[in-house]
């Protein structure tokens, strides 16, 4: 089972949804970090790395004693990372999106394959829970191809918990593609509700069972809530802003370390979206 | 001109709530939201919308089974498997780089270009607004910030005004990039919490990759006063002017669902008070003051 924790806005208590609930399934349980511009898990499990792997991508070199200039290469990129100049090619790695397209038009064989490093992942043990984590190198725009290389890193046996990206574009649907429900984290405001349609939008498109988290429940409006009820999306967890969870948050303690009452609500949580998982493949068996 | 980009690295940490505030004490200005993936500056500014524009992206490949000959040459060249064995494309894996519609033998693949967002000039109480929103699990997200950042320089230069406030996109990668190169200063709005401290080292790095000057600003500072002083140690041994610290209050929230900033929502209050003193700073600082460091294109 993987359960993919997004958030259409940032801040809302995704990766404090992602770890207490990681923490309290016990053994057999991975948590993933795909937030792979700001992995933030680790400061709340702590792992241990033992394991490092630098992930690459191709981007095309240029043989110049081969190349002809004919140009052939700089036609067939959809996105201008490869041009001649006269009698030069030109290569900008960054905006290189590896389709190798570059290589299989060359008619001189003078491409050959070159790496841009897109980040690094991490493995470790981390407070009762694998961590595995993908951290983004500084600079490199492209996320997606390097959370695809984090969920594949992943052994399938076991349960999956992903900290995905916040926001709604490429980067989050690549976190959320392929698992069996979505935990979107939220906060009942206006900002929190209207970023969590957008979001919910991208997850009703993949066609992924969906549940709610509202975070800092008690401050704000009932908005969400309508919402939530319009849509049918169940609100599986509603926690309350206490200065003390956000006390913790700021050392990077868990919920379940100053309150672990909270264990047994995380419990709940994973139980019910069992449950909902269920609930919608009936739903789709139905249809 | 200067542009004055507000980054957070981590979201949700008020980064919003103070650009509107600024862009409610600034004169004579432009507002940008370049945080086109999840934009909520309009839910404060509630802009007049006046142009309408459609934003086109890349292209996504369609395989026509009239023409297709099944003779599996495009699932052999597409590097991103989104090519499945009865040839129909996943739009959603699809990079759309064309490769196969190029190759294709029979000339089967069509290619039509997407419409992946819209974007728009407003007028707002506080002064011009241009904005976008960027469709549903769409890609681009940078080419659009790129997008609506020229315009934003076009208008500000036509109109003859001195100063665009952007509201930037979370994280360090795309958007960011896209958001913050050739800015006068960024401000970095950051909590004081372990998460805020690791986002705040990778988002300095990127900006000193790009050369843009920083200023920091400590939101809800009062959650963690230790955390505090360990950013703003952080800010000088980085050579990051501090600009000040906005203790956590509630009002924040109940100025959100009222739709205005909070310097509009409670004169009196004295997060009001401190955001119109760090605005100050702000606008005196060296950084927003030392001309010809603006690569002008
Ligand atoms: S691999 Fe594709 S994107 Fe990269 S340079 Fe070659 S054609 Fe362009
Ligand atoms: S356009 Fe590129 S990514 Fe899309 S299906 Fe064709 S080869 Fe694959």
């Amino acid at each position: 089972m993987i359960i993919s924790v997004a958030s259409g806005k940032g801040g809302t208590g995704k990766t404090t949804v992602a770890t207490n609930l990681a923490v309290s399934f016990g053994s057999g349980c991975t948590l993933l970090d795909c937030d792979v511009e700001e992995p933030n898990a680790h400061l709340f499990l702590h792992p241990h790395i033992d394991r490092s792997e630098t992930v690459t991508t191709f981007v095309p070199v240029v043989d110049e004693s081969r190349c002809s200039a004919c140009r052939k290469c700089a036609d067939i990129c959809r996105f201008c990372a490869i041009t001649v100049i006269g009698e030069k090619v030109l290569v900008f790695p960054e905006l290189c999106h590896s389709c190798g397209g570059c290589q299989v038009v060359c008619p001189e064989n003078a491409i050959s394959d070159g790496q841009r490093e897109l980040g690094v992942i991490e493995w470790g043990m981390g407070t009762g829970v694998p961590v595995i984590q993908g951290r983004i190198r500084v600079g490199e725009a492209m996320s997606p191809p390097l959370i695809r290389k984090v969920r594949a890193a992943a052994d399938t046996e076991d349960q999956i918990i992903i900290d995905a990206p916040p926001g709604t574009s490429c980067p989050v649907i690549a976190a959320m593609r392929g698992a069996d429900f979505i935990l979107m984290v939220t906060e009942p405001t206006p900002f929190g509700l209207h970023d969590l349609k957008l979001a919910v939008g991208a997850v009703q498109m993949l066609g992924i069972p969906c549940g709610l988290v509202i975070n800092r429940a008690d401050m704000g409006d009932d908005r969400v809530r309508g919402y939530a009820l319009a849509e049918r999306l169940p609100i599986l967890l509603e926690i309350p802003f206490d200065r003390k969870i956000a006390e913790a948050y700021s050392c990077g303690r868990m919920i379940v370390e100053v309150m672990p009452e909270w264990k047994e609500k995380f419990r709940e949580l994973l139980q019910q979206i069992k449950v909902e998982i269920l609930a919608s493949s009936w739903r789709r068996k139905e249809r | 001109m200067r542009e004055l980009v507000v980054v957070s690295g981590k979201g949700g940490t008020g980064k919003t709530s103070l650009t509107a505030a600024f862009s409610h004490l600034a004169d004579n200005h432009i507002v940008c939201d370049a945080d086109v993936d999840a934009a909520d500056l309009h839910l404060l500014l509630a802009p007049d919308v006046k142009e309408r524009h459609e934003f086109m992206g890349g292209g996504k490949a369609i395989v026509d089974p009239e023409r297709c000959t099944r003779c599996g040459q495009c699932r052999e060249l597409c590097r991103f498997d989104a090519i499945d064995d009865e040839f129909v494309v996943d739009a959603i894996a699809c990079e759309g780089c064309g490769v196969c519609v190029d190759l294709c033998p029979v000339g089967a693949i069509d290619f039509p270009i997407q419409k992946c967002g819209e974007w728009f000039v407003s007028e707002t109480r506080v002064g011009p607004m241009v904005h976008a929103r960027l469709g549903i699990a769409e890609e681009n997200s940078g080419k659009l910030v790129s997008c609506i950042r020229r315009e934003a320089s076009r208008l500000a230069e036509a109109n003859g005004q001195e100063l665009i406030i952007t509201d930037g996109p979370p994280g360090i990668g795309c958007p960011v990039i896209a958001a913050i190169g050739g800015a006068t200063a960024l401000v970095l709005v950051v909590e004081p919490t372990v998460s805020g401290l690791h986002d705040m080292v990778r988002l300095t790095d990127l900006a000193s990759h790009f050369r843009v000057p920083c200023l920091l600003c400590v939101n809800k500072f009062d959650l963690n006063p230790e955390m505090t002083g360990r950013l703003e140690d952080m800010a000088r041994e980085r050579k990051i002017a501090v600009v000040g610290r906005v203790p956590f209050d509630p009002l924040f929230t109940e100025a959100m669902i009222a739709g205005r900033t909070i310097v509009e929502y409670r004169e009196d209050a004295p997060v009001a008070a401190a955001i119109r003193q760090i605005w100050q700073n702000i606008a005196g600082s060296p950084a927003m003051n030392s001309y010809g460091i603006r690569i002008t294109s």
